[in-house]
């Protein structure tokens, strides 16, 4: 329903006719864009604006690399700086030398830390076999401890058992003392949900605190939080020692700004996220996934970032002279496939660009084989360097040998010679478009690769010519 | 249909006295639900049904104030520093819009709304309590034509309420309330445990029942939340109840396989009496953000989500999405949820959620 940034902004550099370093007029167009991206995507108003400050800085000035849009490079330095800011410290859950560790997990009403206690139970008996011993100081929501219980049963993993009407910190130091005296790992303290605001209820999970000095306590927040994050975060973050974050549900499709949010309030880690109801869904946190999705883009930074490792430059201009004098060759071609190969196939490259999901659905019903670039590549190498320069000889018999020598038929010869001479037709219109056309949108015959589609959108038939293995 | 206190009744508040009580009446609660976790055998004998309401007939509007007014303590400061009697340029503008996205109003229709009051007074002279109140009718406006409170239709026998939404909502917690004023206000009510898939919510609804006096019909967790839904719809026609409420599962909605299984409970309900479900609410939780409107769009387009209920408006969230959702389905906003108890499910007054939004007395 919103608009990607990566779509905002290309609105707001489309009138962009010089492209060379991004000026500060640019830079304050699309950092409102950046803002509004932000907004919508939950992230807090005043983590908002002290990020479009910060990015201010590093934006103006920068180059604009020759083969992507400004706009591109935009969202590349939002995305990394977002990324920066959620990820520094990267870290999972910190284990005492001496056992018992307790860690604690609080968090509002329905954010998720039953499951999520259960989840981490699981979690470091099988990964980390510690004998794990899991309390619900539970006391107010009808069958917590219920629950509890039973997911202790499905994660095999023991549950201290209940005595009706005891205080949370009762429970808490009782949990303790079984787990010095029979040996357990870890213990799991499930506080109930509690409103940040109120303090009766603070008070209460700062005594448990007191009590059970827990080495980890964890934040339990729903990735779907808005604008409240913020109060929450420094509510629970003032009233006791958080270690850490887990975001839930970020199954669902949140933008999940409340990361950041949370991440800059209170400057611990996001250290695990819940991906699932079942209870092995629970997963370190890449900063680099959610710095997408608060986007709310495809992965167009990991494409500018293919695009750098793989386009180099001198490549492109040794083909952009070959095109100049209307010379395509299959040595060409064969390094088209092998830069598409490098980043990565169609259906992942269809993926990153925004907006063409969906097209990214298509390629997958029509069964692109990503194995034919492979075969492809190997049909060219079994020619003789003549033959790739002048494909025109490629006769009968040479036709044959080629197949044998490439394990394949001389159909599937055909094909690539045919494929050949329609990306060689489609390399002339290309010609005409000129240099420009050429760097901005990415080599043709390769789904416009390096942003953009050739002549802004893809041709009617499907993909040139030049791109092979197509079924469909 | 709603009990009678929940209207007004602003005569007999005592703001001050009435911010201590509920919190002490709530504690008194809390002590009562530890030990209503016995093993079932014991669960008859505990808590009977009637203490959830006693002493909290009052205050309970100043505590939904008190909730909404924590919650919009920021909004309403954020304007009182804005406009100490200026003039409403842009730059006023701007900070105010930016006060209303921190509601999580949402970009668009922050916007909208200051555009509105731009409208009305720009570069007149304005003071804080005046945006406040002018902000507040906006936001009234708005929401007054979705203020609508649950009817139940007593010619159906049961009027069939499916409660949907995203785990940890709030959907058994709502049921729950809803049961309790039900019956107390005289509704024969049934309960379908249909949430077969969390560890112990069958139990948690159960409590309910047994606070409520309502039966429960239940199966293990696990079973098929449609054969369960059919089951309980039977019972309660067989039973002449008044009203079916049934939980379901938390789900994501951008989950096409569980977003399937309601639409089959849906056609189950339907195969015994085709009018039902009568009412479909969607839980949702007033800390959410802008994904509100993914939700119901989505439970919308495929359960037919009649009406919205909104919990945890007690918390420091202000649930301005609401506004947005407004503008953009027009769904019906039931009731809301500003505290633990039974009693604190409400019927939503669009007047005094603007006016508590925007940091001003909902009372006046």
């Amino acid at each position: 329903m919103f608009d990607s940034l990566q779509e905002r902004l290309g609105k707001v550099f489309e009138g962009l006719s010089k492209v060379g370093t991004l000026n500060e007029k640019d830079v304050d167009n699309a950092l409102r864009e950046v803002r509004v991206a932000l907004l919508e995507a939950d992230v807090a108003l005043p983590v908002v604006k002290q990020f479009v400050a910060d990015l201010r800085e590093r934006a103006v000035g920068q180059e604009v690399l020759r083969s992507v849009t400004p706009g591109q490079q935009v969202v590349k330095i939002v995305h990394d700086r977002l990324a920066e800011m959620l990820g520094g410290e990267q870290s999972e859950i910190q284990l005492r030398k001496e056992p018992p560790t307790a860690i604690m997990l609080v968090g509002l009403q329905g954010s998720g830390k039953t499951t999520t206690t259960g989840k981490i139970a699981k979690r470091l008996k099988e990964k980390q076999k510690q004998k794990v011993l899991m309390a619900s100081l539970d006391v107010r929501r009808p069958a917590a401890q219920d629950q509890l219980r039973q997911l202790g049963w499905q994660v095999g993993v023991d549950t201290l058992d209940n005595v009706p009407g005891e205080p949370p910190k009762a429970i808490a130091k009782r949990a303790l003392q079984k787990a010095a005296l029979e040996g357990y790992d870890v213990v799991l303290l499930d506080t109930a949900g509690r409103l940040s605001i109120d303090q009766e209820l603070m008070d209460e999970v700062k005594e448990v605190e007191a009590a059970a000095k827990p080495s980890e306590t964890l934040l339990v927040a729903d990735s779907m939080t808005g604008q409240d994050a913020v109060t929450t975060a420094q509510n629970f973050q003032e009233a006791v020692e958080l270690t850490g974050i887990v975001l839930t549900r970020v199954d669902g499709d949140a933008r999940g700004g409340a990361a950041l949010s949370m991440r800059q309030v209170t400057g611990r880690p996001i250290k695990l996220i819940g991906v699932g109801e079942k209870l092995d869904a629970l997963e370190a946190f890449h900063p680099d996934r959610i710095a997408n999705r608060i986007l709310g883009m495809g992965d167009v930074v990991s494409l500018v970032e293919k695009a750098q490792e793989s386009f180099e430059e001198e490549q492109a201009q040794k083909l952009q002279k070959k095109l100049e004098k209307g010379k395509f060759d299959l040595d060409d071609l064969a390094q088209q496939f092998r830069q598409l190969q490098k980043m990565g196939g169609m259906q992942e490259l269809m993926g990153m660009i925004p907006g063409l999901g969906k097209m990214g659905k298509q390629v997958k019903n029509a069964q692109f084989d990503e194995k034919a670039i492979g075969r492809q590549l190997a049909i060219i190498s079994s020619m003789t360097k003549n033959e790739r320069r002048r494909p025109e000889i490629i006769k009968a018999s040479r036709k044959q040998r080629i197949a044998r020598g490439s394990g394949t038929t001389v159909q599937d010869v055909n094909k690539l010679l045919k494929q050949f001479t329609e990306a060689q037709r489609m390399m002339k219109r290309v010609k005409k478009m000129g240099k420009k056309g050429l760097m901005r949108h990415g080599l043709p015959g390769m789904g416009g690769g390096g942003g953009g589609m050739p002549g802004g959108g893809m041709p009617g038939g499907g993909f040139p010519g030049g791109f092979p293995g197509g079924r469909g | 249909m709603w009990p009678k206190r929940w209207r007004k009744k602003s005569g007999q508040e005592q703001p001050g006295e009435a911010a201590a009580e509920p919190r002490s009446a709530e504690a008194a609660e809390i002590a009562e639900d530890a030990p209503s976790d016995p093993p079932p055998e014991q669960r008859d004998a505990a808590p009977a049904a009637g203490d959830v309401g006693n002493g909290k007939r009052e205050g309970w509007l100043s505590r939904m104030r008190k909730g909404l007014s924590r919650s919009s303590g920021k909004l309403g400061d954020g304007i009182g520093a804005i406009f100490t009697k200026r003039k409403l340029d842009d730059a006023a503008l701007e900070e105010l819009e930016e006060l209303l996205i921190s509601a999580d109003l949402g970009v668009s229709t922050a916007a909208k709304m200051t555009a509105g009051l731009a409208k009305e007074r720009f570069d007149k002279e304005v003071d804080p309590q005046e945006v406040r109140a002018a902000l507040a009718e906006q936001v009234a406006e708005r929401l007054e034509p979705v203020a609508k409170p649950l009817d139940l239709d007593g010619s159906r026998k049961p009027h069939v309420v499916l409660v949907v939404g995203v785990n940890g909502s709030g959907k058994t917690t709502t049921i729950g309330k809803l049961a309790k004023q039900w019956a107390d206000a005289g509704h024969k009510v049934h309960l379908a445990a249909g949430d077969t898939f969390r560890a112990a919510a069958v139990e948690q609804l159960q409590i309910w029942g047994q606070r409520t006096g309502a039966p429960v019909t239940a199966r293990d967790t696990g079973a098929d939340a449609a054969g369960l839904a059919y089951d309980a719809l039977q019972q309660a026609q067989r039973e002449g109840a008044d009203v079916l409420l049934v939980d379901t599962a938390g789900r994501l909605h951008n989950k096409a396989n569980l977003m399937a299984e309601l639409q089959k409970i849906v056609r189950v309900l339907k195969k015994l009496d085709d009018s039902a479900p009568h009412d479909v609410l969607l839980v949702l939780d007033a800390t959410i953000g802008q994904n509100a409107v993914q939700q119901v769009q989505t439970f919308k387009e495929l359960v037919n989500v009649t009406g919205l209920v909104v919990t945890k408006l007690d918390g420091s969230a202000r649930g301005g999405v609401l506004v947005a959702l407004a503008d953009r389905f027009g769904l019906p906003v039931h009731a809301i949820g500003v505290g633990e108890s039974a009693e604190d499910m409400r019927p939503f007054s669009a007047r005094a959620f603007a006016r508590a939004l925007v940091g001003l007395d909902p009372e006046e």
